[in-house]
């Protein structure tokens, strides 16, 4: 299986990133990052871009790093060196954990944050993950920098807010160091990809929930945020008891006609999983609770 | 459609080639340069028969560029052994009887190197989760688990270096000895 012809550059700044989308934009043009979901989808023939961009080399775009109350993370960082940066995991901890059950080591050797991001698959794992750590998407185009926040994010399956001359350069997370987070995944038995991830990221004060953000995949045709279980949970603990009440109203205000529902999994099977995940990622949730707060 | 020269280094040693844009990893290996222990089976980043490092990661080279590798230091399976001398991995599999057609085997081995260089002393379940992204058809897994975890043993014990120098060889002290002839 060989991909179409193409035409093939490589960007080796943000800047030559932009300059190179501009030049191209008369043609079918595709940025190229980890390529572990356009080249699958130009191999099967769903894709056939006239022009590549590879981005993936900008050196810019690599890297995790902590600024002062904020986890930075470059675009083109790939899961694997993520997950091998300390910080990501003590700063994002719903977020690191989603990054752990993304496809397989080979896939996070190579797939990319931004890439997933920007790709806004409906059945990854990051979507939920970035709205449960209220993530800031930074894109980057021919009009300057730009900040966009997570809950603007997410317009449908593989839309978002990004304009065709843009690219993402990097994801900024605030700090939820304090936080107990984690990531529950109902993976498809054949692709691995999600058929519901739930991940939650909770803040306790002396044993009562303050905050509590839960983001979900898999779900609707784009990353959601449970706001019925975020508002249950807060002022309550973080409970056998409470968690069961909170993961009973997960499907309260999503609209059961915008359920996906396809050969993997019908509305109802999801309506059944999105209940059981979110219970099983809010009591990991708890199980991480207590070893952070002894640090 | 856009030919690009590049330059892949391979088990250490250098190749330039041109290369149409669309040419993937796999075939610049097999098909240009003559590598063909990598396999090829699913063709769509399932099966990890063609798993390759690349600067020293595991990744599946039918879903990478030939041109997004320009520079990159690879490693297949024939830069595993030091000579004649096999790397504990692959004396590990022929132990265990950790392969039976075989075809999975050279990208079993790729991803467990990088598995025990990460983790020397896996469980038995690490190895397992390691190893999703590579399938077999034929062994049932279990003779593969064993074959990682009697690779560890000896690496960790230092009886066979990542190259393949076993205890009882006389040159097993010899500093020298103990790199697989990666240069990184
Ligand atoms: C076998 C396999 C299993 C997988 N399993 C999972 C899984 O379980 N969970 C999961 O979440 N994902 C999974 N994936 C997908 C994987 O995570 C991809 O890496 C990810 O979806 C896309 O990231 P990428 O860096 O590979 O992007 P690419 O494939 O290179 O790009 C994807 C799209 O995003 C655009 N793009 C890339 N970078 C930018 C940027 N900086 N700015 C704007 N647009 C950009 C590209 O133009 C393209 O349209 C799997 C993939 C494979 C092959
Ligand atoms: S041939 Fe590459 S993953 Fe199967
Ligand atoms: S030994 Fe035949 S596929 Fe694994």
């Amino acid at each position: 299986m060989f991909p179409d012809e193409f035409d093939y550059y490589e960007a080796t700044s943000v800047d030559e990133a932009i300059d190179l989308l501009a030049e191209h934009s008369g043609a079918e043009t595709e940025l190229l990052a980890g390529g572990h979901s356009l080249l699958p989808a130009m191999k099967s023939g769903l894709s056939s871009p006239d022009v590549l961009i590879d981005v993936g080399g900008i050196d810019d775009l690599h890297g995790v790093s902590v600024d002062g109350d904020t986890l930075v993370v470059g675009a083109m960082t790939s899961y694997s060196d993520l997950l091998d940066a300390d910080a990501a995991h003590k700063h994002a901890p719903a977020f690191a954990a989603a990054v752990g059950q993304v496809g397989d080591e080979q896939v996070r050797n190579r797939g990319t944050i931004g890439g997933n991001l920007a790709h806004a698959d409906p059945a990854s794992d990051l979507p939920g993950a970035a709205l449960a750590s209220d993530a800031t998407i930074v894109a980057e185009g021919p009009n300057g920098e730009r900040e966009i926040p997570i809950d603007d994010y997410f317009f449908g399956m593989y839309a978002t807010a990004l304009d065709p001359g843009e690219l993402v350069t990097r994801v900024e997370i605030p700090s939820a160091a304090g936080a107990a987070g984690a990531y529950a995944k109902k993976p498809s038995p054949s692709s691995g990809y999600a058929m519901v991830g739930i991940a939650a990221l909770v803040e306790t004060d002396g044993g009562t929930v303050t905050s509590a953000r839960v983001g979900a995949n898999g779900v609707l045709d784009h990353g959601v945020r449970l706001e019925a279980v975020e508002e249950a949970l807060v002022g309550g603990s973080l409970d056998q008891e409470s968690i069961e009440a909170a993961a009973a109203v997960a499907t309260d205000g999503i609209d059961e006609a915008m359920m996906m529902s396809d050969l993997q999994a019908s509305a109802e099977f999801r309506a059944t999983l999105l209940e059981a995940y979110t219970k099983r990622a809010l009591r990991a949730t708890a199980e991480n609770a207590a070893p952070r707060a002894a640090d | 459609m856009t030919e690009h020269d590049i330059t892949l280094t391979v088990n250490g040693t250098e190749h330039d080639l041109t290369v149409e844009a669309r040419t993937l990893l796999a075939h610049a290996l097999r098909d240009e340069l003559g590598y063909t222990g990598t396999n090829i089976g699913c063709e769509s980043s399932l099966c990890g028969a063609c798993t390759v490092h690349l600067d020293g990661e595991a990744v599946k080279s039918c879903t990478a560029l030939a041109v997004q590798a320009d520079g990159a230091e690879i490693r297949t399976v024939e830069g595993l052994a030091d000579g004649d001398e096999l790397h504990a991995i692959q004396r590990a599999f022929q132990e265990e009887h950790g392969l039976q057609c075989g075809y999975c085997t050279p990208g079993m081995m790729m991803t467990s190197v990088e598995l025990l260089k990460e983790n020397p002393n896996p469980t038995r379940e690490e190895i397992r989760e390691g190893l999703e992204g590579n399938l077999c058809r034929c062994t049932g897994y279990q003779n593969i688990v064993n074959a990682v975890e009697n690779a560890a043993e000896s690496l960790r014990s230092g009886a066979v270096a990542d190259g393949g120098t076993v205890a009882d060889d006389p040159t097993a002290d010899d500093p020298t000895t103990t790199d697989g002839g990666e240069s990184k």
